[in-house]
């Protein structure tokens, strides 16, 4: 059963090896270095003119955005809490 | 692929990127473009889509500024922003054209080419990689091609290590497949 495994093992990694070679061969790797021919910033430049600002970061002590699942979540909190008030020292003792 | 480029971004910087500062953004284009049109290249394999992409890229990340958080790494996040963007372009471009007679016949003779193999083979390799479902070309090319580690194409891609591995698994099982069925016994 082990040289079995073993055996699918090597076959796959035999496998893997020789369509990385055929890939290599058809898609020759690219050089390390590079480099866009020409400079970018003014293709980026022109496009941030185009564009309306981002948004700026909110200060780090609020939260950046809820989810509208979030909300429905805390409604429903407060709708069961004025329903049932009975229940609230009860949430606060599992809290 | 090129290392991410040694100097790291001062937090102020990246601090002054998050608040939308157009300085502090120039500063990491400057410093990053090359890296992140390597890595989209790598993808793509066309050198005006990856200019086009690079440039992409940048004004996601300019969009995105509020989002970044200073205390992390700069040159990750754009690399996952680039894999994003160069993913997207990859489910758009209709794979067919991408590799031709004329593809074939502009091959450089690979160094490692052993002699028996052909450029029809070569064709067909290129054309049943230009068929795989996109997310599994950039597992395999990445890996099988450029040779990256699969913990660097797992951060490119926001996967896990083990989810690249299976990637390049499937792509390389779906390959010889497709070459099997044009008569190459890889």
């Amino acid at each position: 059963m082990t040289a079995h495994r073993q055996i699918q093992i090597d076959e796959k990694r035999n496998d893997e090896k020789r369509i990385k070679e055929l890939l290599q061969q058809a898609l020759p790797p690219i050089a390390s270095h590079a480099e866009p021919v020409r400079d970018l910033w003014p293709d980026v430049q022109r496009r941030l003119d185009a564009a309306p600002a981002p948004a700026r970061a909110l200060p780090r002590s609020l939260p950046q955005k809820l989810p509208w699942f979030d909300w429905a979540l805390i409604a429903g909190l407060i709708v069961f809490a004025v329903a049932f008030p009975a229940t609230i020292p009860v949430f606060l003792y599992y809290l | 692929m090129p290392e991410p480029p040694s100097s790291v971004p001062s937090s102020s910087v990246l601090d002054r990127f998050r608040r939308g500062d157009p300085d502090a953004f120039e500063a990491l284009f400057r410093e990053h473009q090359g890296a992140v049109y390597g890595w989209i290249l790598r993808i793509v394999r066309d050198t005006a889509a990856a200019e086009d992409l690079t440039v992409e890229s940048f004004l996601r990340m300019h969009r995105a500024c509020a989002r970044f958080d200073p205390a992390r790494s700069f040159a990750p996040w754009a690399r996952r922003v680039a894999t994003r963007i160069a993913l997207d372009w990859l489910r758009v471009r209709p794979s067919e054209c991408e590799f031709d007679d004329e593809y074939a016949a502009a091959l450089p003779a690979s160094p490692v080419a052993d002699p028996g193999v052909v450029a029809e083979i070569r064709l067909k390799t290129a054309q049943a990689f230009a068929r795989l479902p996109p997310r599994l070309r950039i597992a395999a090319v990445l890996s099988l091609v450029e040779e990256e580690p699969h913990k660097d194409i797992a951060a490119a891609l926001g996967i896990s290590v083990t989810a690249a591995k299976l990637r390049v698994f499937r792509a390389v099982r779906l390959l010889r497949k497709d070459l099997e069925r044009q008569g190459i016994t890889p």
